[in-house]
């Protein structure tokens, strides 16, 4: 037989082998998050759709009234979605002003030591398991809600006492559960301004605040903005921090009663459910879904914005 | 780095002697007023919830807690079965997710030469990234729970949660490549290295610290998972009667036992979980902090 291994070529050989394996196998590993989003997306679509078909669209999406035990079952989860999207609009109203301005502080006031004081809380604060945000939740804030809330309804025969499990504490801790979110994008966006902006703002007699606000905020709004798209992300698929701290009875989302989210009626039914009802929970997984995708499609089309606007 | 620092500090030293300063502009001390308090804020937050769980939790602290598992039997409660699914789930799901992660990111960053390809991955790395753990939770229970037949059980909540921690590991590892200079690259093929020889033994050794910090990031994502495993792993909390069988049974992590305690009321252990997993959460995060200065290339040099 010939001498295989005496030649240089046999030897490229089995090295252009190991190459070409190489590559299939890198490439195999870089196609694994398509086939992720594709497989998650086909299931979701498969598993979502059944009860969409089975009950109508119109009384599952546009249906108040959800009663999945009763006699004569009802699944709708108009309440459901409307609690999602208001509760997630408030906590991003509340979280916006102060995660913006803590991001101020870090990329344009802070002396580097507070600079590293307040960064590692903020990663710690994002560290931290939703878990453990419920249970302050359900020790720290529903309390001081329940005494709100009979200091408010104290005559108001109408009113059931929720004690403190409310609209309004699911709010609270998904405001601070977004702000790491909102803090860490926006501070890069900031820090992503060219000095040269501030300098000349300065130069022309601004102050630093006005400079701040007029100049560098602006600038780096496109960023700013992502921020917030993530943060909506954020809130709008948290479960187990709001699922014990905002009572999960359906109800229109005013700020003291108990409401139901999207996600945590996942949470709590899902052990028991069967039938019609697990599937009407699937669709409320893919309503979930949807919503997550359309945040993402925005978010790329924000920071190609920002890439056209020549940032 | 040091010269553009040094410009922040001209800048600042000028303001502090601009004459607009000696002008007091009300807008701009509230403004300021308001940037200190929400910073203020975000300090207090995270200083009550520290605060609050060291204050309930370590009281409760009890040495049984980590050698025991809860048993009406014996009457005895105990994490430490929790202990060890949380060890159970992160090995897994870094051994899953680590070498796909990596594999990708060197493909995207060595081998393909942009196009829809690179554009496809990196928008589905951005989905993943944004999908709610809780849709993970039913996409793992139906696929890799019903359809693949492994029911609750540890690996399925390893293999959920591996897709969700691929994008931090993923685009760690690109960053840290991006970070490698070209000149290594060149100065490997250029002595007769072939691509992927090049990338085993001078990409991949420059470019661990960075690889790690992903690790690390994904080990904090396991540890402090719920929603995603409620429905993967189960809610079973004994010790392993074999090694690698284990695998196969259900089995709660602390955050699904923490949940399970609080829903019940038992704020006592729930606290003692709480204290444990911030302990974890707290060295992980010192970890990142540390090897990140530890081998910034940009320190050492």
């Amino acid at each position: 037989m010939e001498a295989k291994n005496l030649s240089i070529f046999s030897s490229r050989k089995s090295k252009s082998v190991t190459e070409r394996t190489a590559a299939i196998i890198l490439r195999i590993c870089a196609i694994m998050s398509i086939v992720a989003v594709a497989s998650i997306t086909i299931y979701m679509v498969i598993s979502g759709t059944p009860a969409l078909f089975s009950q109508g669209f119109a009384d599952i999406l546009f249906n108040p009234v959800w009663n999945p035990t009763g006699k004569n079952p009802e699944f709708g989860i108009l309440y459901i979605i409307i609690t999602s999207i208001f509760g997630v609009a408030a906590a991003i109203v509340i979280g916006v002003p102060i995660g913006l301005l803590t991001a101020v502080y870090l990329s344009e006031i802070a002396q580097p030591r507070a600079r590293t004081v307040v960064r590692s809380a903020v990663e710690l604060l994002a560290g931290i398991p939703s878990v453990i945000y419920g249970l302050l939740g359900i020790l720290i804030i529903n309390p001081v809600m329940y005494d709100i809330e009979r200091a408010l309804f104290a005559n108001d025969p109408n009113h059931q006492m929720t004690g403190g499990s409310n609209l309004l504490s699911a709010i609270l801790v998904l405001a601070i559960m977004i702000l790491p979110t909102l803090i860490n994008i926006s501070q890069t966006a900031l820090e992503a301004v060219p000095d040269n902006f501030r300098k000349s703002s300065l130069a022309l007699g601004a102050s630093k605040i006005q400079t701040i606000f007029k100049v560098v905020i602006p600038a780096a709004r496109n960023g700013i903005l992502s921020a917030i798209v993530l943060g909506v992300g954020r809130a709008i698929g948290e479960a187990m921090a709001i699922v014990l701290v905002s009572g999960n009875s359906v109800n229109f989302p005013t700020p003291f009663a108990s409401v139901r989210f999207l996600t945590t009626g996942i949470v709590t039914d899902f052990a028991y459910a069967t039938g019609v009802h697990l599937d009407v929970l699937y669709t409320i997984g893919l309503v979930l879904f949807v919503f997550i995708i359309v945040i993402n499609i925005v978010l790329t089309k924000v920071v190609k914005a920002g890439v056209a606007n020549g940032k | 780095m040091a010269n553009n620092s040094g410009d922040k500090e001209l800048v600042r030293s000028a303001n502090m002697r601009s004459i607009y300063d000696k002008k007091r502009r009300v807008s701009d001390t509230i403004l300021n007023g308001l940037i200190h308090l929400s910073t203020g804020f975000a300090l207090t937050i995270v200083l009550v919830i520290l605060g609050y769980i060291a204050f309930r939790g370590v009281p409760e602290l009890d040495f049984g807690y980590f050698i025991n598992q809860t048993s009406i039997l014996k009457n005895t409660v105990g994490i430490l079965p929790n202990i060890i699914n949380t060890l159970y789930m992160i090995v897994l799901t870094l051994l899953i997710a680590v070498p796909i992660g990596v594999g990708g990111a060197i493909y995207l960053n060595e081998y393909a030469d942009g196009g829809r390809f690179v554009d496809l991955v990196s928008f589905t790395t951005e989905v993943l990234s944004g999908i709610p753990s809780i849709v993970y939770g039913l996409f793992g229970y139906l696929f890799f729970g019903i359809f693949m037949g492994l029911s609750y059980s540890i690996l399925t909540g390893a293999l959920t949660l591996a897709i969700m921690v691929l994008p931090l590991i993923s685009r760690n590892t690109q960053v840290a490549l991006d970070n490698v200079p070209n000149s290594y690259r060149e100065a490997a093929l250029g002595i007769g290295s072939t691509k992927w020889y090049m990338i085993r033994t001078v990409l991949l050794p420059s470019a661990i610290p960075g690889i790690l910090t992903g690790i690390i990031l994904a080990m904090g994502r396991v540890v402090a998972e719920s929603a995603a495993l409620i429905f993967t792993a189960g809610a079973v909390a004994k010790l392993p009667s074999s090694f690698f069988g284990h695998i196969t049974t259900s089995g709660a992590t602390l955050t699904i036992q923490l949940y399970f305690e609080m829903a019940k009321g038992n704020f006592d252990i729930a606290f003692v979980i709480a204290v444990v997993l911030m302990v974890i959460v707290l060295t992980l995060n010192f970890l990142a902090r540390w090897i990140s200065m530890r081998f910034d290339v940009n320190r050492i040099k």
